[in-house]
């Protein structure tokens, strides 16, 4: 239930302006991938072209190839709803939809596209997702009450619950715990370990040592200046990137010289 | 040395603040000036009409005979404006909001709102002079086709000028008022929900299903009882369009009345107690409308829990 990313030669576009440049990087199934980078590199918005949200903003457009598992995600008649139904997001804020119970914020990804479940089914889905999010023990007494009640990082929680109920294959991560306190930082985290049991997890962060703590392989991002596209300046195993680096920006960058 | 310090800045900086609470203040009390204002005068002026026996109001029952057909007509007519109206309304402004080319969305949305500056007056000479006619023909194939429900019972009126059609006028006339506010809501519903929507694999009417429109409900509700309020109280279309008369169940024949053309048809040649017997209609209005607001502000207060607000 993962499969691996693999991008090709892709190009960023917003309109004219080229944002990110050239990115080429294979991304290991049942495993933590980290971006790391100053801020405006493309980091963000490369992670978006892997399930084609970036689509959403009007003008942007990539050229290049994305495979998932030798499926490309940009060929012709591919539906980026079915891509998206398979590459889960979860985002910088929490989101959880704010008219739904806890309950049907689980379960409002697999209602979609007209398919029905029975409340047997859902109530083992739930509790499975939420287990799964290391929410259940938290909310076990209150589904029915509304997911906005709930503090920032159990939000976030139950939106990793909702990406993991529909069984994507990839979950990527935008800045998770930016918007969250150490505690229920660390509660994500270690949910990131284990969740690349079974799924292939692909995480933005700003934080460097939460790239080192949670992840396997780090990319590092990199802009030449305002104006200028993103660019990956090189990927490697997360250890050698933080001890070791090929690239001088990289070391200049992980020990703190620059940005 | 310090307590003095605070207690000195008193002077200059405060005068702002004391004119803006001061007026702020006047404003509100001003409005439910008015509004107390508009009730006694109703109230008071309707007395007559309420207490005087019933032979000698209009139609020589009493009062209440005499109005509530008219307060059934106005609903009628309200309410088939709102049930044609709304729908449209929500289907032009998701267009206009979520579906659309950003170009043609300006255009549409600037010919909506320009549908809401024609004076009702001119909707009243259109509904009565054109459509009445040639809207005719479709209420004979309802007598003749769907004539066994009351409401299309036959025969139906030569003129067109029916409940029906002032309901349609209606309908037009509330298009601009529904559909722009629809619009701002739907413009407001914050990008996390959709992005949250769109990530889960949901198609784009998905993700107006489970982001935009609840976000949008309390609007949408408050949008339509703002276009219930001018379809109860609008005057001149329905006076010039419609042909007035009895209560009857069939909305394709003429008769029915709403209470405010009631009023604009006889207030010019009433005196004495017909005066009171319209004020007191008028009156009845008030008490429908305050009402309608009451029923669609507890209906968005029951959700309080799941609006997003906490």
């Amino acid at each position: 239930m993962s499969k691996r990313i693999d991008v090709k030669d892709l190009n960023v576009y917003y309109g004219d302006f080229l944002a990110v440049e050239d990115v080429t990087i294979n991304i290991e199934a049942k495993s933590v991938t980290a971006f790391i980078g100053p801020s405006g590199c493309g980091k963000s918005t490369f992670l978006r072209t892997l399930n084609r949200m970036h689509e959403v903003i009007p003008g942007a457009r990539v050229e290049g190839d994305v495979m998932l598992d030798g499926d490309n995600l940009y060929g012709p008649g591919v539906d980026p709803v079915t891509v998206r139904s398979q590459i889960g997001m979860v985002f910088q804020r929490p989101n959880p939809f704010p008219t739904m119970s806890i309950r049907d914020n689980v379960l409002a990804g697999v209602k979609l596209n007209n398919k029905k479940i029975s409340k047997g089914e859902a109530d083992v889905l739930v509790e499975r997702s939420l287990k799964g999010a290391n929410l259940w023990n938290e909310v076990k007494d209150r589904l029915e009450k509304p997911g906005s009640g709930l503090s920032g990082g159990q939000q976030q929680r139950l939106c990793i619950a909702r990406a993991i109920a529909v069984e994507p294959q990839v979950i990527l991560m935008d800045e998770p715990c930016s918007a969250l306190d150490p505690i229920s930082t660390l509660a994500i985290e270690d949910l990131i370990n284990e969740l690349k049991d079974q799924y292939t997890v692909v995480i933005v962060t700003h934080n460097m040592q939460q790239a080192a703590r949670v992840s396997d392989r780090t990319a590092f991002f990199n802009i030449a200046g305002t104006g200028k596209p993103g660019k990956l300046i090189e990927v490697d195993d997360t250890h050698t990137i933080f001890s070791n680096p090929t690239q001088k920006a990289t070391e200049d960058y992980v020990s703190g010289r620059f940005g | 040395m310090t307590a003095t310090t605070l207690t000195s800045t008193q002077g200059a900086g405060r005068a702002g603040d004391k004119i803006f609470s001061g007026a702020a203040l006047a404003a509100g009390c001003l409005i439910l000036a008015v509004l107390f204002g508009v009730a006694l005068f109703l109230v008071v002026q309707a007395i007559p009409a309420l207490t005087a026996p019933s032979a000698e109001i209009q139609g020589g029952e009493g009062f209440f005979a005499y109005i509530w057909p008219i307060v059934i007509g106005t609903l009628i007519a309200a309410v088939i404006a709102l049930v044609i109206a709304t729908p449209i309304a929500i289907g032009v402004a998701l267009f206009i909001s979520h579906f659309a080319p950003r170009r043609l969305a300006a255009g549409l949305g600037y010919v909506v709102d320009l549908l809401a500056a024609i004076p009702s007056v001119i909707y009243g000479a259109w509904g009565a002079a054109f459509l009445a006619k040639e809207i005719s023909p479709a209420y004979n194939w309802l007598a003749a086709n769907m004539g066994w429900l009351p409401i299309f019972q036959g025969p139906a009126s030569a003129t067109g000028k029916t409940i029906l059609t002032a309901g349609i006028v209606l309908s037009v006339m509330v298009l601009p008022i529904i559909t722009s506010l629809s619009r701002e809501i739907f413009l407001q519903t914050p990008k996390l929900h959709e992005e949250a929507a769109l990530a889960l694999g949901a198609t784009r009417w998905e993700m107006i299903k489970m982001s935009v429109l609840p976000f949008a409900r309390p609007g949408i509700i408050s949008a339509v009882m703002l276009g219930l309020g001018r379809a109860l109280g609008e005057t001149m279309a329905v006076a010039l369009v419609l042909s007035s008369g009895a209560l009857t169940a069939s909305l394709i024949q003429s008769g029915n009345q709403t209470i405010a053309a009631e009023i604009a048809l006889n207030f010019p040649e009433a005196s004495g107690l017909k005066v009171s017997t319209l004020v007191a209609a008028g009156l009845v209005l008030f008490i429908i409308t305050l009402a309608v607001n009451m029923v669609a502000r507890w209906i968005i207060s029951r959700h309080k829990e799941f609006s997003g607000a906490n």
